[in-house]
């Protein structure tokens, strides 16, 4: 079943290599077929999910699975090392409630991708072959319990996205592809390290054999003393987590690592910033949640403060980025940073709430950034222009969009009914709780009050009033007197068209539904999330010492 | 003065000589080879190009077979000492087979170096020669029979190196590499010389037993192990002995580039793992404390400042030979830190590590070939806008290029794993700091190694020829099996690691 929806894309890429480049429509076809397959899978998989099952971590003396459940384990490779013993990597797939949030996020944010996809017109074969690589690589992140296994879905994205980005983006994509993979390669390296240096240092209880299994080394029990990142030997201890959270920052992205999304976004085309805003960035926070956090427990209790406050920084200072942008891709972007810093701030508080609350804006973040790069693309299809500026009135020409857009940003800036609020209250509810992040969340609250400025601002800007000056567009008068405005060079509908709307559409009922009665998605999480919390929990750690 | 041998005392000669020719059946037939070779050429008069090397291929596969057959006699020792007959050598005379092959290969598909009027006659032989060459540096285990082996190999390479006799960028290649080489061949063998007048022997296991036994002066050790370090560093092309390369690899052909970048430098890291292991006493008590022959550090800074040099100084490079020089030099870096270890994991490291890079490198060259036959340039900034004409060879070039920066899913990435496995198993703060150094110089590696796809598939084209650049069908299925290989073996390496580890373990109790 998880093989299936990770492989599903890698097919579907493996068929549009025969075919022929110049029959796009097929391309097209076959990998929206792939992705709604996934998404059937998805489904499938979430109704066959137990969500009382918590995950995380296998009990002492238990099955080396733990309470994850789909599991499937295969002996990939298995070499002797002479006194180290055998080297055991498995093919090792896995779902929690953690993952399995991420994987229905992914599986409709592939969707949303493809259909979005349908206007590219350059080189679509080489297109949707990387697309679906990506999309692979980024399921196979979720869902897989081996480290080995991780790392290597972890570094196949980096390719197709460098080639998505660096292809098909905007006029500085060289820039843009270029300095996106040198960051997360940057990051990830260090990665490799520690994995090689826990493979050393953990031990599978049943076997004896030093094992890659993230499930085996989220428990400290299965440390060896004496070993490199054992129990005792604090200082690596404490570089490995700062390495890895480096690695994992980076994608998040965290100030101040986060200087390569903006220009990624701006250069990416649509589909490839809904993706990137949709799905990789929570990989960032996902791995820090199944790695970072809790194979160093003790060094994360120590780092909440600091974490706290790098979120909190992410937040008023991506706001304020936000509100200083004149394009308007380039504001969502700086929007993603600030939202990804409520998730930072969640996880700082280290008690249920927060975690619950950074986990549910993982998934809500997915959604509504997703919808807000869709809109960013629909007004640029339009317009060739993003510059906020070169706008105005849009609301009285394009009412439906107008609409959509509304519920988006509102979504985005947390009104309540609306999915965001759920996740940002809770956040909050939980930073608050905790002493540590408490002076933070009181800092933090200000984020809102400028997120709502930089949303509500450019909203004004761009769809209330008059057409500007120097718009972009022309208005026409009809023969009974209605006006109209015509963008040059765009011969489409002006308002939503039925593709962009059976994308958008889906995005907006998720969004208020999941505002209403979050919990179809919140269910799923909460066994897990506490059991996280008590496994990152200060008592579990002094119990081993 | 020589004394002149007994009748009896000859006879004994002979006998061994005879019963030592039975374990060095391949390299006996590949030197038979070698002059059916020449011999094949005259007859054929210099046209039929195809079919001498076609001769070329069938017989170094022949060989496959001799080696095959080795692998039931038992581990000894030949010719007084001179040669001995392992797992490892083993392990070698495979790999430098198969790089002979794929070098051959990648000739066959140079249509540059195929066009010369000189013919390519004693070409083929000559890589015939080289591949006998490397084989026995592999081998050797007496001083004299190590050198010799080298000059064999290096002989042939200088003249390989100038096939392109109008070029005046191969002629001057093949001379500075000659010089360099001359200069690089008289400091081995004197250090050499230096080691027998410290122990009076030639074959490395007794040397190392003299050295354990007996002492020796520091300086003079100190002295012989620097000659013969700078000696072993030229074949390898580390820092820093490593000044030949960029021009070389610039100007020779580039099948040769290809099989000097592989081949000499694997046959240099295996004459140093050999020697280092073997004739270097480090399994005994209280060795640890004599100064004069502290080879590790010594490698240790031979390794950072490869890794670093290499690495950085690639990115400024334009042509796409010599940037691949530099990264060469890159690689030996990072095979040197899976020497340093000292265990069997460290040189399971190598061997595998190896055997990715004769895959991905020789892949590279190849692509590189093609890609000159139809643009008629190595220069990085012609490579624009090739993806969209070349797709297969953009495709190919790129998977070898991650595979070079060592990015999984492929075999680049289990070589590095396993060198940093080593490095980490080893333990010790020195160890981690290179590896440190060698992650944070794959990731600039990553820059350079870019910039090729970059090239080829994110700019476009300046010029608009509308000109043929389909590959052969041929072409096509050797890039795709050598890129399918590199990734297969990313993902499933547990056959060659496996192998990799019986090799080494010839070394046995030598290692930890």
């Amino acid at each position: 079943m998880l093989s299936l929806i990770v492989f599903l894309p890698i097919i579907a890429g493996l068929i549009i290599l025969a075919v022929p480049a110049s029959q796009k429509q097929i391309i097209r076809i076959v990998s929206l077929l792939a992705a709604v397959a996934q998404g059937v899978v998805a489904v499938l998989i979430w109704r066959q999910y137990d969500p009382t099952m918590a995950g995380i971590v296998a009990a002492p003396g238990g099955s080396p699975v733990g309470s994850f459940q789909l599991i499937e384990r295969l002996p990939w490779i298995s070499l002797d090392l002479g006194s180290f013993g055998p080297l055991t990597i498995e093919y090792f797939l896995g779902v929690d409630g953690i993952s399995i949030t991420m994987v229905l996020l992914t599986a409709l944010i592939s969707i949303i991708g493809v259909l979005s996809s349908w206007t590219i017109q350059k080189q679509v074969k080489g297109y949707f072959i990387l697309f679906n690589l990506l999309s692979t690589a980024m399921m196979g992140c979720f869902v897989a319990l081996d480290f080995f296994l991780f790392y290597v879905f972890w570094e196949l994205m980096l390719l197709p996205m460098y080639f998505l980005i660096g292809i098909w983006g905007g006029p500085n994509r060289e820039y843009a592809a270029i300095k996106f993979f040198l960051y997360t390669l940057f990051g990830s390296v260090f990665m490799l390290l520690v994995m090689i240096g826990l493979y050393f240092s953990v031990i599978d209880p049943l076997t004896g054999n030093h094992t890659f299994s993230l499930v085996a080394m989220a428990s400290q029990e299965n440390y060896v003393p004496g070993s490199i990142l054992g129990p005792g030997s604090a200082m690596w201890r404490t570089i490995a987590f700062v390495v890895l959270f480096v690695g994992f920052a980076i994608k998040v992205p965290m100030f101040p690592f986060h200087t390569w999304l903006p220009d990624a976004h701006v250069e990416a085309p649509t589909p490839i910033s809904v993706i990137l805003a949709g799905v990789l960035l929570k990989l960032g926070t996902y791995g820090m949640m199944r790695i970072n956090f809790p194979l160093f427990p003790e060094v994360f209790q120590a780092g909440l403060y600091t974490i706290g406050v790098f979120g909190a920084i992410n937040i008023i200072y991506g706001a304020f980025c936000a509100l200083a942008q004149q394009d308007l891709k380039k504001m969502v972007a700086y929007s993603s940073i600030s939202h990804m810093g409520y998730v930072l701030l969640g996880l700082a508080a280290g008690n249920s709430e927060g975690m619950l609350g950074a986990l549910y804006q993982m998934f809500n973040h997915g959604t509504i950034t997703a919808m807000l790069f869709l809109l960013v693309g629909v007004i640029y299809d339009r317009a060739h222009t993003r510059a906020i500026d070169k706008f105005g009135g849009l609301a009285s020409y394009m009412p439906v969009y107008a609409a959509v857009v509304a519920i988006a940003w509102f979504a985005s800036l947390g009104l309540p009914g609306l999915s965001g609020f759920i996740s940002e209250a809770f956040v909050f509810v939980g930073a608050f709780s905790a002493p540590t992040t408490r002076p933070i969340a009181m800092v933090s609250v200000l984020g809102i009050v400028f997120g709502a400025a930089y949303l509500l601002w450019s909203l004004q800007r761009m769809f209330l009033g008059k057409r500007k000056p120097d718009a972009v567009y022309d208005i026409e008068t009809d023969a009974h007197g209605h006006e109209h405005i015509h963008f040059h060079d765009w011969t489409g509908k002006l308002d939503l068209d039925a593709r962009e709307l059976t994308m958008l559409v889906p995005l907006a009922i998720i969004i208020i539904a999941l505002g209403i009665y979050p919990m179809p998605v919140m269910g799923l999480l909460t066994a897990s999330i506490n059991k996280l919390v008590t496994v990152l929990a200060p008592v579990a750690m002094s119990a081993v010492n | 003065m020589f004394e002149m041998p007994s009748g009896a005392e000859i006879q004994s000669i002979i006998s061994t000589l005879k019963s030592g020719a039975g374990y060095f059946i391949p390299e006996l037939y590949l030197s038979a080879l070698f002059m059916v070779l020449i011999i094949l050429d005259l007859v054929l008069g210099g046209r039929r190009k195809t079919i001498l090397a076609s001769a070329t291929i069938i017989g170094l596969l022949g060989s496959v077979f001799f080696i095959f057959q080795q692998h039931a006699l038992p581990d000894t020792e030949i010719f007084f000492g001179m040669y001995s007959l392992d797992r490892f050598g083993i392990f070698f005379k495979y790999f430098f087979v198969l790089t002979g092959i794929l070098a051959v290969v990648t000739t066959m598909a140079d249509e540059h170096l195929n066009a010369q009027e000189s013919g390519m006659g004693e070409y083929y032989s000559l890589l015939v020669a080289m591949v006998v060459g490397m084989m026995m540096m592999a081998s050797s285990t007496d001083l004299l029979m190590m050198f010799l082996a080298m000059e064999l190999v290096s002989l042939s390479a200088y003249v390989l190196t100038g096939y392109l006799k109008r070029e005046l960028r191969s002629s001057e290649a093949a001379l500075k590499y000659l010089v360099y080489g001359a200069v690089s061949s008289g400091m081995l063998i004197y250090g050499f010389s230096l080691i027998y007048g410290i122990t009076a022997q030639t074959n490395i296991s007794k040397i190392s037993m003299e050295l354990a036994q007996h002492g020796y002066d520091p300086l003079v050790m100190i002295l012989a192990t620097l000659l013969v370090m700078a000696g072993l560093g030229y074949k390898m092309g580390a820092v820093p002995f490593h000044f030949w390369s960029p021009d070389v690899y610039e100007g020779a052909p580039t099948p040769i580039t290809a099989y000097l970048s592989v081949g000499s430098k694997a046959a240099g890291f295996a004459m140093l793992m050999r020697f280092f292991f073997v004739a270097v006493p480090h399994a005994v008590e209280g060795v640890e404390d004599m100064l004069g022959i502290d080879w590790i550090t010594m490698m240790m800074f031979i390794a950072a400042a490869s890794m670093i040099y290499g690495n950085v100084v690639a990115i400024w490079q334009k042509n796409v030979k010599r940037m691949l020089a530099y990264s060469s030099i890159a690689h030996a870096g990072y095979l040197l830190l899976g020497i340093i270890t000292m265990d069997q994991i460290g040189t399971q490291a190598v061997l595998v590590y190896l055997t990715g890079y004769l895959l991905m490198n020789i892949g590279a060259f190849y692509v590189v070939v093609l890609i000159a036959n139809k643009i008629g340039s190595e220069n990085l900034d012609d490579y624009k806008g090739l993806g969209k004409k070349m797709p297969l060879a953009g495709a190919a070039l790129t998977v070898f290029l991650i595979a070079l920066v060592g990015l999984p899913p492929t075999f680049g990435f289990v070589g590095k794993l396993m060198i940093f496995t080593a490095l980490l198993g080893h333990g010790g703060d020195l160890y981690m700091w290179l590896a440190l150094v060698g992650i944070l110089t794959s990731v600039i590696s990553l820059y350079y190694y870019m910039y090729i796809p970059l090239n080829m598939f994110l700019r476009d084209s300046e010029l608009n020829a509308e000109k043929d650049f389909k590959t052969g069908m041929m072409q096509n299925v050797i890039m795709t099996v050598l890129m399918l290989l590199t990734i297969y073996f990313g993902l499933f390496f547990q056959p060659i690691a496996e192998y990799a580890k019986y090799s080494a373990s010839m070394f046995g109790a030598v290692l930890n």
